[in-house]
């Protein structure tokens, strides 16, 4: 009965004589390929994110620790982040093959660049009145650290933090030439079998992943400082 | 690690890099396209973003367009564009696998993504670098009794060139990146190298493609370093914490930070 029906209604909207940009059937008869890409996409991009946090932070503390080594750190990280993402995967894949964990290592090193930079400035933007007035409460260091300073430095490590998710939704595509890129799969096949609801749909699902991811964000770091509220922005 | 042994050997190998399709060829053509693509965006974009920086207004747009051109990837755009065949009227330039000149296969698409791509550095930096000339400087040169424009020519125009090429040589480099995703879509260009490797299991091939558009990307980076640091116009000069520079500098730094990655 669904084969009569359909044929009553004249071709789909993605077969390939109309072809159309914006298709809801595609969405839903591909339902299960779309939502798998999707997926992928988001546990790709905060597993990076995450990892690129995770190097982030001991780094920051590390050249904030040491002045010597900052310009160095530094120095590297701009450096990495000046290779292609198309070229980075390719050389990680010696080392990694072609696994998911090849995408995350080189994404996460994006994210590692921003982050840094962020956490350095975050911890830099903490007013001196408050650790002194920590330090003279008997605060240790990393009592001083995780209490006080961390808490202070969210704010600017947040915005870094919005930049790095934000580029690395959009990066994750590339992953794609490792077979690893999520929604970028999607748009690869679009672009060779010209399957263009593939191609939209899939390019929006970027765009609506950045935004939301953003917005939870955003919401994260309005609880995790509530001082700001009613201040400012 | 016998795949390093392969890179090595392809980049060795001079068969490589000459003749039709060799990797001098794509490299020409991927300068070639990342320069006009630059220039264009620099044409449409910058008079734009100084003008508005110069009287003030429209910082949300300028601020705003390039958070949003990070959430689109480029892949995205590319592939669109390249799809795209809604203009009968563009003589042949779309549908946009056609060749454009010396830009190669799909050129067209890749020109009009990448300049889009490179808008945003260029406008945000752009706007910043007027909106940041210090007040005292305007007011001195209205005390001075220059009109709207000599202010702009004269006075914040050269105090604005440092940040405004630091948005330029962001937008060179980020652009020479993604000219490089241009080969996914099977567009012109040295990211074709490590497509082809990669599809045909060549690894070696793809690792060698890789090795030359990270270098080249390093020595553009490493160039327009030098570039920015000859245009500034305070080179030499005693940079005082009261310096126009103290407020550019920070700018610039931040301004690196929100830049886009080569989606």
């Amino acid at each position: 009965m669904t084969l009569l029906a359909s044929a009553a209604d004249g071709p789909s909207c993605y077969s390939r004589s109309v072809n159309e940009w914006l298709c809801w059937d595609y969405v839903v008869d591909r339902q299960e390929q779309v939502v798998d890409a999707t997926v992928e996409h988001l546990l790709i991009t905060v597993a990076s994110v995450a990892f690129g946090l995770l190097l982030a932070l001991p780094l920051a503390l590390l050249a904030r620790r040491v002045p010597r080594l900052e310009s160095t750190v530094l120095g590297v990280s701009t450096g990495l982040y000046t290779v292609p993402s198309i070229a980075l995967f390719p050389l990680l894949v010696p080392f990694t093959g072609l696994e998911p964990t090849t995408v995350v290592l080189g994404l996460g090193l994006y994210a590692l660049t921003i982050l840094v930079r962020a956490i350095l400035e975050g911890l830099r933007a903490v007013p001196e009145e408050a650790r002194e007035s920590a330090v003279g409460l008997g605060y240790g260091a990393g009592r001083l650290l995780l209490r006080v300073e961390l808490p202070l430095a969210v704010p600017v490590v947040m915005a870094g933090l919005r930049v790095a998710t934000v580029s690395t939704v959009a990066l994750t595509t590339v992953g794609s030439l490792v077979s690893y890129g999520g929604l970028g799969n999607l748009i690869r096949d679009g672009v060779q079998n010209n399957f263009r609801a593939e191609l939209a749909t899939a390019a929006l699902l970027c765009v609506v992943l950045a935004v939301l991811l953003d917005v939870v964000l955003v919401l994260a770091q309005r609880v995790l400082t509530p001082w700001t509220r009613g201040v400012s922005a | 690690m016998r795949v390093l042994q392969d890179a090595f050997d392809y980049l060795t190998t001079a068969a490589n890099w000459t003749g039709d399709g060799g990797m001098l060829e794509l490299l020409v053509q991927q300068l070639l396209l990342t320069l006009a693509a630059l220039l264009l965006a620099m044409a449409v974009g910058l008079p734009v973003a100084l003008w508005l920086g110069h009287l003030g207004r429209g910082g949300f747009l300028a601020i705003n367009v390039s958070n949003i051109g990070r959430a689109v990837p480029t892949f995205a755009l590319l592939a669109l564009l390249v799809t795209a065949d809604p203009w009968g009227w563009t003589g042949g330039v779309f549908p946009g696998t056609a060749d454009l000149g010396p830009f190669g296969r799909g050129g067209a698409a890749t020109l009009v993504a990448l300049m889009l791509f490179a808008l945003p550095p260029l406008i945000t930096n752009g706007y910043t670098a007027v909106r940041e000339v210090p007040a005292e400087v305007r007011q001195a040169a209205d005390g001075m009794g220059m009109s709207g424009w000599q202010r702009f020519v004269r006075a914040e125009l050269p105090l604005a060139l440092p940040l405004i090429a630091s948005g330029v040589r962001l937008a060179l480099v980020q652009v020479w990146a993604t000219a490089t995703i241009a080969a996914l879509v099977a567009g012109p260009g040295l990211g074709r190298v490590i497509t082809d490797g990669f599809f045909r299991t060549d690894y070696g091939k793809g690792i060698a493609g890789a090795i030359v558009v990270a270098a080249v990307a390093l020595v553009l980076e490493l160039l327009a370093a030098g570039l920015q640091r000859a245009v500034d116009p305070l080179r030499g000069a005693d940079r005082s914490a009261e310096g126009p520079d103290a407020g550019a500098d920070h700018s610039a730094a931040s301004s690196r930070e929100s830049r886009a990655r080569d989606s």
